[in-house]
C-alpha cells in the first residue's frame, strides 16, 4: 500500500520510500524530510477528485505533495477511522 | 581590541531565521543579490558594547546540503567556502525551530559534519513550551558537542545571550562528530537525541488542525482563498486612493514652488515642470498601492498561509503547465513583475521556474493602471450594468482577467511544445500558523519602498529627462506651421513607427508614447501628455488628456491600445530581470518576441473587430 491510497485522517507507518527511477531526487528529498521507515504519518487533506495533491503530516511537520510523489512512499495503515 | 566576526545564519526554511536576523541587526541591513544569481543576500551588522563588529549573513533556508533549488545551492556553496566573492564565514549559527526539532535536527547534524565552528540557536522556545515540548538544552549541547542557546525570535533576551556567546568566542567545532553519517544513520541519531533531550507532554497543534480543516478543504478552502484575494484587490485600490491624491497634490505644490522663480518659456522651466515633476509624480503615486499589496503578501507569507494557497491551486495550475508554487510569484507580479520573477527562485523544478518567469509579465502590474484608468475614463461610459455593476469596473476586471487567462494559455502551450514527460515535484512544507510580527512586516515594507524609490530615482528619472530632450530638440524651424514636437527627434521617430502600428489603429502620438513606455509603462501617460503639447502634473494631464483623446481617437484605437497593454513587454527592467534570473539572453529574447507578437495580434484583432462592429 502506498501513501496515495490512504484516506483522510488515517494514520499509518512508513515502510519504505522507493526510487521511481535511478538516482531519484524526489525520493531522496522525501527521505531527507523525514519519510523514513518506522515514522508515523497522517493524511491531513486530500484534493477533491482522486485526492491529488494531498497534505501529509510527519512528526509535527506538514507537507503538500502530488499523488505521483506520494506513490513512492510505501506504508502500513495502522487503523482506519 | 576590536574584532570583526563574520557569522552565517543557517537553517531550515521557516525556522524563524530571518526574524532573528531582523532582531539582531535592526535597520543596519543591506539587501543585495549574490553575484550572478538573484538569490537575496542579506547582511547586517551588530555593534557589541565592547566595540566588536559582528557581521551577520542571512543565508537562504535549506533542508539539506544536497541542494535541489538555486537558493539551496547558494547556501551550500557559501557554507563550504566555495562561493566566489563570498569569504568563508568564521562561525555558523545554526537556527532550529524548537517546535519542529525532529525535522530541523537532521540538517543540524549535516552541518555539524562540516566540522566548522558552530553555535545552535534553538528558536521559538516560547512556542515550544506552550505546545508542551520540553527541551533539555544542556543534554542537547552535550550530545551534539556544540553550544546551544535558547532564543525567541521576537524577544531581545535570547538574542543577547546569542550575541554574548559569539562575542566571547564561545563556540565549538564538534570535531568528534565530524564523521559524515548516512541519511539513515542521521535519522537514527535524531531519534536518539529526541529521546534523550526532549519530552513532549502537552497536546500538539490543535489550532493548526482546526484552521487547516477549513483552509485546506477542497471547497471551503477555495472559497476562503477567493474571498481573501477579492479583499486584497479591493484594499489595494480603495485604501491607496486618499494617499495617492495626497502625493499628487504634494508633488504639484512642490513643482510649482520650485519652478515659480523661473521664466515660463525657459527650457529649464519646461524640463523641471513637464519633465521631472510630471514624470516622477506619475510614478511615485504608485508607492501606496505597492506597499499595501506587499503588506498583504508579507502578512500572508509570515502567517504560513501562502503555501496552503499554493496547495489548493496546484491541481489547476499543474493542468495549465505550471505548479501551485507559482502562485506566490504570480501574486507578487500584480504589484510588479520584478519581485514576482525574483520570487520564482523558490520553485525548485527548473522547467516550472522558467514557465513562471515567462508568464509573470502577463499579470497586470500596477504600472499598467494609469494607462487603463486614462483610457477607461475617456472611452467607457459611466453606466451601470444590471443595476449593480459599474461598466468601467467591469472593463477593468476584464483586463485583469485577460492577463490571467492568457498566462494559463501560454503556460499550456509551453507545456505542449515541450512534450517533456519527466516528473515535476510539488513537495512543499506547510509551516505552522504564526501571527506575523510587526517588526518583520515593517522591515519588509521598508525594503520594498527603498527598492521602488531607487528605481524612481534611477531609471525612471533618467528616462523622463531623455524623453523631454527628444521631444524638445531640435526645435521647430522658422515659419513652421505644425506643433514643435512634429519636428523633434521623438516626432520623427513616432511618424516612422506609425507605419508599423497603422494596422493596429495607433496614431503617431501613441507611437511616440510607446517608446519611453518601454522603460516603464506608466511613463506612457505622461508621454502622451507631453506629445499632445501639454504640461502639468499627472492629474491635470490625465484629465485634459482624457478629453483630447476622447475627441480625437476612435473607440477602436482606444480598445486596441488597452489590448496592447495587456500583453506588451513594455518594461526594460522586467526584461533585464528575466535575463539575470535565467542567465540567458535567449529566454529574454523569447519572452520579448512572444509578448510583442501577442500584443500586436491582440491589438489588431481588437481594432478591426471594433471598427467592423461600429
Amino acid at each position: 500500500m502506498n501513501l496515495a491510497d490512504v484516506k483522510k485522517g488515517v494514520e499509518a507507518i512508513v515502510v519504505d520510500v522507493i526510487d521511481a527511477y535511478d538516482q531519484d531526487p524526489i525520493a531522496r528529498r522525501l527521505r531527507e524530510l523525514g519519510f523514513v521507515a518506522g515514522e508515523p504519518i497522517k493524511v491531513v487533506a486530500r484534493g477533491l477528485f482522486g485526492g491529488n495533491p494531498l497534505v501529509v503530516q510527519v512528526g509535527t511537520t506538514r507537507f503538500a505533495l502530488r499523488k505521483k510523489e506520494a506513490q513512492r512512499v510505501h506504508i502500513q495503515a495502522e487503523f482506519v477511522k | 581590541m576590536t574584532a570583526n566576526l563574520r557569522i552565517a545564519l543557517v537553517g531550515n526554511p521557516n525556522c524563524g531565521k530571518t526574524a532573528l536576523f531582523n532582531l539582531l541587526t535592526g535597520s543596519n541591513q543591506k539587501v543585495a543579490n549574490y553575484a550572478g544569481v538573484t538569490v537575496e543576500r542579506k547582511e547586517g551588522v551588530f555593534h557589541t558594547s565592547d566595540g566588536n563588529l559582528l557581521h551577520f549573513l542571512d543565508l537562504p533556508g535549506a533542508y539539506s546540503l544536497e541542494a535541489t533549488s538555486p537558493d539551496e545551492a547558494v547556501t551550500r556553496d557559501v557554507l563550504k567556502g566555495q562561493y566566489r566573492g563570498e569569504p568563508e564565514p568564521d562561525v555558523l549559527v545554526c537556527v532550529a525551530d524548537a517546535t519542529n526539532l525532529r525535522l530541523h535536527l537532521r540538517f543540524v547534524l549535516e552541518l555539524i559534519a562540516l566540522g566548522r565552528p558552530m553555535v545552535l540557536a534553538l528558536n521559538m522556545m516560547d512556542a515550544a513550551r506552550k505546545h508542551g515540548i520540553d527541551i533539555d538544552t544542556e543534554v542537547l549541547a552535550k550530545e551534539l558537542g556544540i553550544p546551544v542557546v535558547e532564543t525567541i525570535a521576537i524577544n531581545k533576551d535570547g538574542a543577547n545571550k546569542l550575541v554574548d556567546k559569539l562575542n566571547q568566542r564561545g563556540w565549538d567545532a564538534a570535531s568528534t562528530q565530524a564523521e559524515s553519517l548516512s541519511l539513515e544513520q542521521r535519522h537514527q541519531r535524531v531519534r536518539l537525541l529526541m529521546e534523550k533531550a526532549v519530552t513532549i507532554t502537552g497536546i500538539k497543534k490543535t489550532l493548526d488542525d482546526k484552521i487547516d480543516a477549513i483552509v485546506l478543504h477542497p471547497v471551503l478552502g477555495l472559497v476562503v482563498l477567493a474571498v481573501l484575494m477579492f479583499f486584497i484587490f479591493q484594499a489595494v485600490f480603495s485604501w491607496a486612493e486618499p494617499v495617492m491624491d495626497l502625493i499628487t497634490n504634494g508633488i504639484t505644490d512642490l513643482g510649482s514652488w520650485v519652478t515659480s522663480p523661473l521664466p515660463k518659456d525657459s527650457a529649464l522651466f519646461s524640463l523641471l515642470n513637464d519633465g521631472i515633476f510630471a514624470g516622477l509624480g506619475n510614478v511615485l503615486v504608485f508607492l501606496p498601492q505597492i506597499l499595501i499589496l506587499f503588506f498583504f503578501i508579507i502578512t500572508l507569507e509570515e502567517s504560513g498561509y501562502l503555501p496552503r494557497a499554493a496547495y489548493l491551486l496546484d491541481r489547476m495550475m499543474f493542468r495549465a503547465g505550471l505548479t501551485g508554487r507559482a502562485f506566490i510569484p504570480l501574486l507578487s507580479s500584480f504589484a510588479c513583475a520584478i519581485p514576482g520573477i525574483m520570487a520564482a527562485r523558490t520553485i525548485s523544478d527548473p522547467r516550472d521556474r522558467l514557465t513562471t518567469i515567462l508568464v509573470a509579465p502577463l499579470m497586470t502590474c500596477s504600472a499598467r493602471l494609469p494607462v487603463y484608468t486614462l483610457l477607461i475614463a475617456a472611452f467607457i461610459p459611466k453606466q451601470s450594468v444590471a443595476g449593480t455593476f459599474n461598466l468601467q469596473g467591469i472593463v477593468l476586471f476584464c483586463l485583469y482577467f485577460a492577463g490571467i487567462i492568457s498566462a494559463l494559455l501560454v503556460a499550456y502551450v509551453m507545456k505542449w511544445l515541450r512534450r517533456d514527460k519527466r516528473e515535476h515535484a510539488l513537495l512543499m512544507e506547510l509551516p505552522s500558523y504564526r501571527i506575523p510580527h510587526l517588526r518583520d512586516l515593517a522591515y519588509g515594507l521598508l525594503q520594498r519602498a527603498k527598492m521602488f524609490l531607487k528605481r524612481v530615482g534611477g531609471i525612471i528619472f533618467s528616462l523622463t529627462v531623455i524623453l523631454w530632450v527628444l521631444c524638445t530638440f531640435p526645435g521647430a524651424p522658422v515659419g513652421a506651421t505644425e506643433p514643435a514636437i512634429n519636428y523633434s527627434f521623438a516626432g520623427v521617430l513616432g511618424h516612422w513607427l506609425s507605419y508599423v502600428f497603422e494596422p493596429v489603429g495607433f496614431n503617431w502620438q501613441i507611437c511616440i508614447a510607446l517608446v519611453p513606455g518601454m522603460a516603464a509603462r506608466e511613463v506612457a501617460v505622461s508621454a502622451l501628455g507631453t506629445v499632445y503639447a501639454m504640461s502639468g502634473t499627472e492629474d491635470m494631464v490625465a484629465n485634459q488628456l482624457g478629453h483630447v483623446i476622447a475627441s480625437t481617437w476612435s473607440l477602436g484605437t482606444a480598445l486596441s491600445l488597452l489590448a496592447w497593454y495587456v500583453f506588451a513587454p513594455q518594461c526594460i527592467s522586467t526584461l533585464a530581470v528575466i535575463r539575470r534570473e535565467t542567465n540567458s539572453w535567449k529566454v529574454m529574447a523569447v519572452s520579448l518576441v512572444y509578448l510583442f507578437a501577442l500584443a500586436y495580434l491582440a491589438s489588431m484583432a481588437t481594432y478591426h473587430i471594433t471598427e467592423w462592429l461600429l
